[in-house]
């Protein structure tokens, strides 16, 4: 448990002195949403309409994009064949290095999504059940996305097919996330998409480190 | 012989291409003549339906190519098991040679059911939940296949995808369900659906001596691809032995 918070302080400690990961997620994000009603129209009824979707589209796609990085910095330096070799189990590492990416990457992406929110007209009604499903399905995206970034870790564009292997498996948190904003908004119940939310979680929680380790362990062969 | 020695039997590459060589003029065989009474039994004898006239009869390419592309995929996860657990490297390269033909079968369903879509719909593409989760495990196909040919080293390349292919296999199930709830939440029932009445023998008969000559034609081109890397490794390692002047 003490290796655990410590190697998730050591790389909160890194994101936040490197100064990248986390300002340049929210950067990003910030400028794909501020696209979408220069593409579509100003019209606000379609914002309204699309803003759920549109939310998380760009949240999937910030996390995506810090997610190559990873293991890619430890492979880079070689501290990640330290960590492999550690007496820590390798899952419970590759668990702290998603938490670690979750709190520099998703949590400041759930902090500015009100805002942007307000931008897009979304019905108000909406916005704290947003901020619910973020909390909720973010995680999974970055312990979705360990899996992809510990099969990819050191291959020449690496990040690409990151990109490929991992989209497909985020189509069910996408799904369910927009489904709770929409749900709330009709008048709906939010409760089960939120709870489905919460089990996508709690399952990949599970079973992500576990896959990620074996990825980390074949890489280092 | 219990199940391991099987696997173990089989490991060797030359018993194998044996087994192989005999059992592919057969299958070939019944590939041509099923897919070819399945056609005849499809294009001549079932009949029209009474709604959509003759286009029904895409079905008889379409239902078949989606049944294989998703059979594919369990192919594909169930040798990734065997060479994960066994390391058995014959498993493996099945499950690499058996990716591009799932692609080839779920591209099959895809453009066949678009050409369908267009009489019946009015339009080539619509958002149904069956349409949107092939249109998924193609991407799945195609992230297997990348994994394949982007990772040069063929031990950790044959693991990475293996464990990408048991990840996808876990995955598919919630894709396939949540697809099916976002449906049905979006789309306006008006679709016409596929599974209304119960099918009938007459087209019912074609329909599975189809599946049975896809089958039967995915066992030829599966053993054709193993055999051909096979055949390939043997050839990089003889090139090894050359440079490194072992033989010459």
């Amino acid at each position: 448990m003490k290796a655990f918070v410590r190697l998730v302080t050591r790389d909160v400690r890194l994101a936040l002195r490197q100064g990248s990961a986390g300002t340049m997620a929210v950067g990003f994000f910030v400028i794909v949403i501020v696209l979408f009603p220069l593409g579509v129209g100003p019209e606000l009824s379609v914002l309204a309409r699309i803003s759920a979707g549109v939310l998380w589209v760009a949240a999937l796609l910030s996390c995506l994009l810090s997610l190559d990085r990873l293991f890619q910095a430890d492979f880079e330096d070689g501290s990640l064949d330290l960590l492999v070799l550690s007496a820590v189990p390798l899952e419970l590492i590759v668990l702290a290095k998603c938490t670690a990416h979750w709190l520099t990457t998703a949590l400041p992406l759930v902090v500015v999504a009100p805002v942007l929110a307000l931008l897009l007209n979304m019905d108000t009604q909406g916005i704290p059940t947003l901020v619910y499903a973020l909390l909720l399905g973010t995680p999974a995206l970055s312990l979705v996305g360990a899996v992809g970034a510990g099969l990819t870790v050191g291959i020449r564009r690496g990040g690409v097919l990151l990109s490929l292997v991992v989209l497909p498996l985020y189509v069910p948190i996408l799904i369910f996330g927009v489904g709770a904003v929409d749900a709330r908004i009709h008048g709906l119940g939010p409760e089960p998409h939120l709870m489905i939310l919460a089990a996508i979680t709690l399952f990949t929680g599970v079973a992500a480190p576990w896959a990620t380790a074996a990825a980390l362990r074949a890489s280092g062969e | 012989m219990t199940l391991s020695t099987f696997i173990h039997g089989l490991a060797n590459p030359t018993r194998f291409l044996r087994l192989s060589d005999a059992i592919l003029p057969w299958a070939a065989g019944l590939a041509i003549a099923l897919i070819g009474a399945g056609l005849y039994l499809g294009l001549v004898v079932a009949p029209a339906d009474y709604q959509q006239g003759d286009t029904v009869r895409i079905m008889f390419v379409h239902v078949p190519a989606a049944w294989m592309a998703m059979f594919t995929y369990v192919v594909i996860a169930g040798a990734s098991v065997v060479g994960l657990v066994w390391k058995q490297p014959l498993a493996e390269i099945a499950a690499k040679s058996a990716a591009p033909i799932g692609a080839a079968f779920t591209l099959i369903a895809l453009v066949t059911g678009s050409l369908w879509g267009k009489p019946m719909w009015g339009t080539w593409w619509v958002w149904d939940a069956r349409l949107t989760s092939m249109l998924i495990l193609l991407f799945l196909y195609i992230g297997y296949m990348a994994l394949w040919q982007t990772i040069d080293d063929p031990v950790r390349g044959a693991k990475a995808a293996a464990i990408l292919a048991l990840v996808g296999s876990v995955n598919l199930p919630i894709i396939k369900f949540s697809v099916d709830w976002w449906n049905t939440l979006h789309q306006p029932a008006s679709v016409v659906r596929m599974d209304g009445p119960a099918i009938h023998a007459s087209i019912l008969i074609p329909l599975l001596v189809m599946a049975a000559g896809f089958t039967a034609y995915f066992v030829v081109v599966l053993l054709w691809r193993i055999k051909a890397e096979v055949l390939a490794r043997r050839i990089h390692s003889v090139r090894l032995m050359q440079a490194q002047g072992i033989i010459s």
